[in-house]
């Protein structure tokens, strides 16, 4: 049977439409798979095969306030994400204007460099930076993940920022040098209120990537300055595996962020297409 | 008052010369327009002159201030860019008020001088605008609004109608005139548009190659172009031009024979020329009538005819390749392929040298 060509652009956006929902079901798995256990006995958890129906219960988040605290490591995720973004962003913007308004012959290079430091691995300077930490004594200190996570998280908030900037016409910065602003008053009043969705968006994935990290987090910090991934390991190994407060702590580790991720999915998307979206 | 002066100034650029040493006298409410090809230093000129590009020797000064290496914002003068470059995050209000509320000035002085400018570019209704709600013209108003309420001594204008269409060009170019005349104030337009400069300009300034070719008032630059250069440049239809060599001089005229072998006594001095020369003889289409093949010895053939109405263009060949363009009545008809003569107003013909200089006329005047 022969279809026209109305019904194989229906077709078409049928299937499609399908496939979006079925990749997008199987990465939320996971996460309503780890919600559910969390709200599942110990028992309910292990059995198998798994139930779907069961009477839920906070037996599990009960027990986790009492034995750690979440509060305590919901704060310092909070402290060392935003410390981390906010000092971030106070190096990122004068950088990022720099080279993208007074290009020189280097500036390509020297983004990208930036960049290529992501491509090292981590595991590759643990000794250098755990000494450095131990000997400025700044082991299981906040400060030490929040200059870790400036640090780590810096190449990609300056392409970001960067990318906005160039986005914007160098006629504007001009004209408002010829109306008599300062540098710091061009950057104040006509750049940063232009560019203002896109740094938002950059402070958001720097603040998730902060937020989420975890392996400096669970090598630098033992009790007082870890934050919620931390959290979650603990709840992983010695005294074997009790899934359902795992899922409980992770769940509660996540939701903060999923939350915030989700009243700005929209900021979010646009600013994870480097400004291809108007 | 506003007088600028440009003494041998230079711009390098990666070691590439933009602009070879100028010099030029700006005089208090003129109106001067930069004209050239693409890539001549024209804008590179201007932004010189507002300080937005570091000058790499030579001296620009206003009113015998020197300001070579002022900051842009001291230079007491104000821009309008091709693109606009509105503050899209500001209303028209606060983009015209914007530089007088960075120097501080009083609110209610502020106030008054954007409701004179809105007043003059009738912009009253728009003040509480975003740029975006704004059509290609209206913004182009605030652009100039906002270099209004500064008062400054210099408007500077970087091809500011290239971005709006036909129409609406047409009627910037008669707004920016009147504009001129009611500020009475010195205006600088960079344009690429000969007619934009010839129809604006008290004087034109022609750049060519980082070099100025001349300077001058549409008129004379019209009727008497130093060069090949600017002869080709000003005036619609450009002027066509034809291979010749001499024949002979005297003091009061000169013979040439075109290529296509038809001999022409002008009335040139002879004095810069001698017989066997090789030279160019220019010719505007308006100078040139259509006449029957037996009433004229240069005789062309006929190729497209365009008809405007007011006017009729023909382009014709001649007998030895070449191409010139005619302006005819706008009845006229004319067929493809056919022979017809061409009379040439020996007045109003130009001939230049090898190097391309123009060999200079009897009468300057020769209008």
């Amino acid at each position: 049977m022969m279809l026209t060509l109305k019904q194989t652009r229906q077709l078409r956006t049928f299937l499609l439409g399908l496939l979006a929902w079925a990749v997008g079901l199987v990465m939320f798995f996971p996460i309503f798979w780890m919600i559910l256990t969390s709200f599942k006995t110990e028992l309910a958890a292990f059995a198998s095969p798994p139930e779907l129906f069961f009477t839920p219960t906070l037996e599990n988040y009960v027990e986790i306030q009492q034995r750690s605290g979440y509060f305590s490591f919901a704060w310092n995720s909070v402290v060392v994400s935003f410390g981390s973004t906010i000092i971030g962003m106070l190096i990122a913007v004068p950088a990022a204007y720099s080279m993208a308004f007074y290009e020189s012959k280097r500036t390509k290079s020297t983004l990208l460099w930036m960049l290529s430091t992501k491509m090292l691995p981590p595991v590759g300077v643990l000794m250098p930076i755990y000494l450095l930490c131990k000997n400025t004594g700044l082991l299981d200190t906040r400060t030490a993940l929040v200059i870790i996570y400036t640090l780590i998280n810096l190449p990609i908030m300056v392409w970001m920022v960067y990318s906005f900037f160039k986005e914007i016409p160098k006629d504007i910065l001009e004209a408002a040098r010829l109306d008599g602003a300062t540098p710091l008053q061009e950057i104040s009043r006509v750049l940063l209120p232009i560019s203002k969705g896109g740094l938002a968006s950059t402070m958001l994935l720097s603040l998730i990537l902060s937020w989420n990290e975890a392996f400096w987090s669970l090598n630098l910090t033992a009790s007082k300055a870890a934050p919620l991934t931390a959290l979650i390991a603990s709840y992983s190994s010695p005294e074997g595996l009790f899934w359902a407060k795992l899922s409980a702590v992770s769940t509660l580790a996540c939701a903060p962020i999923l939350i915030i991720g989700w009243l700005s999915q929209k900021q979010l998307v646009r600013g994870l297409s480097f400004g291809a979206v108007k | 008052m506003a007088d600028l002066k440009i003494r041998k100034l230079r711009k390098v650029f990666d070691g590439l010369e933009i602009i070879k040493g100028v010099d030029l006298d700006i005089n208090d409410h003129e109106f001067v327009v930069f004209v050239g090809p693409s890539g001549c230093g024209k804008s590179t000129l201007l932004r010189l002159i507002a300080g937005l590009e570091e000058v790499t020797s030579g001296t620009i000064s206003l009113d015998g201030r020197d300001i070579t290496d002022v900051t842009p914002a001291k230079r007491d003068l104000a821009m309008v860019f091709q693109t606009y470059a509105l503050y899209p995050h500001m209303s028209v209000r606060k983009n015209m008020s914007f530089a007088l509320d960075l120097a501080g000035i009083d609110k209610s002085e502020v106030e008054a001088k954007v409701q004179d400018a809105a007043r003059i570019l009738e912009l009253g209704h728009l003040l509480e605008r975003k740029p975006k709600a704004l059509s290609g013209g209206q913004r182009q108003r605030v652009a100039i609004g906002r270099a209004i309420v500064r008062n400054p001594k210099v408007f500077l204008f970087d091809e500011p109608l290239s971005n709006l269409d036909a129409a609406l060009r047409v009627q910037m170019r008669l707004e920016l005139a009147r504009l001129h005349h009611d500020l009475n104030a010195t205006m600088i337009y960079v344009t690429h548009d000969q007619v934009e400069a010839m129809t604006l300009a008290d004087k034109v300034v022609v750049l060519n190659g980082g070099r100025i070719e001349q300077v001058g008032s549409p008129m004379a630059l019209y009727h008497n172009p130093v060069n090949q250069f600017v002869a080709g440049f000003i005036g619609t239809p450009k002027m066509g031009f034809l291979d010749a060599r001499v024949i002979s001089t005297d003091p009061h005229s000169v013979t040439i024979e075109l290529a296509a072998g038809t001999r022409l006594q002008l009335p040139i001095s002879g004095a810069r020329v001698s017989a066997g020369n090789k030279v160019t003889l220019g010719i505007r289409p308006e100078h040139i009538e259509v006449v029957k093949a037996s009433e004229s010895a240069f005789q062309v053939e006929m190729d497209v005819t365009e008809h405007l109405g007011s006017d009729t263009f023909c382009y014709v060949r001649t007998s030895s390749g070449e191409t010139l363009t005619v302006r005819a009545p706008g009845d006229f008809t004319g067929e493809f392929g056919q022979r017809v003569g061409l009379a040439l107003d020996l007045n109003h013909c130009h001939l230049f040298d090898e190097s391309g200089l123009t060999i200079p006329k009897l009468n300057q005047r020769a209008a």
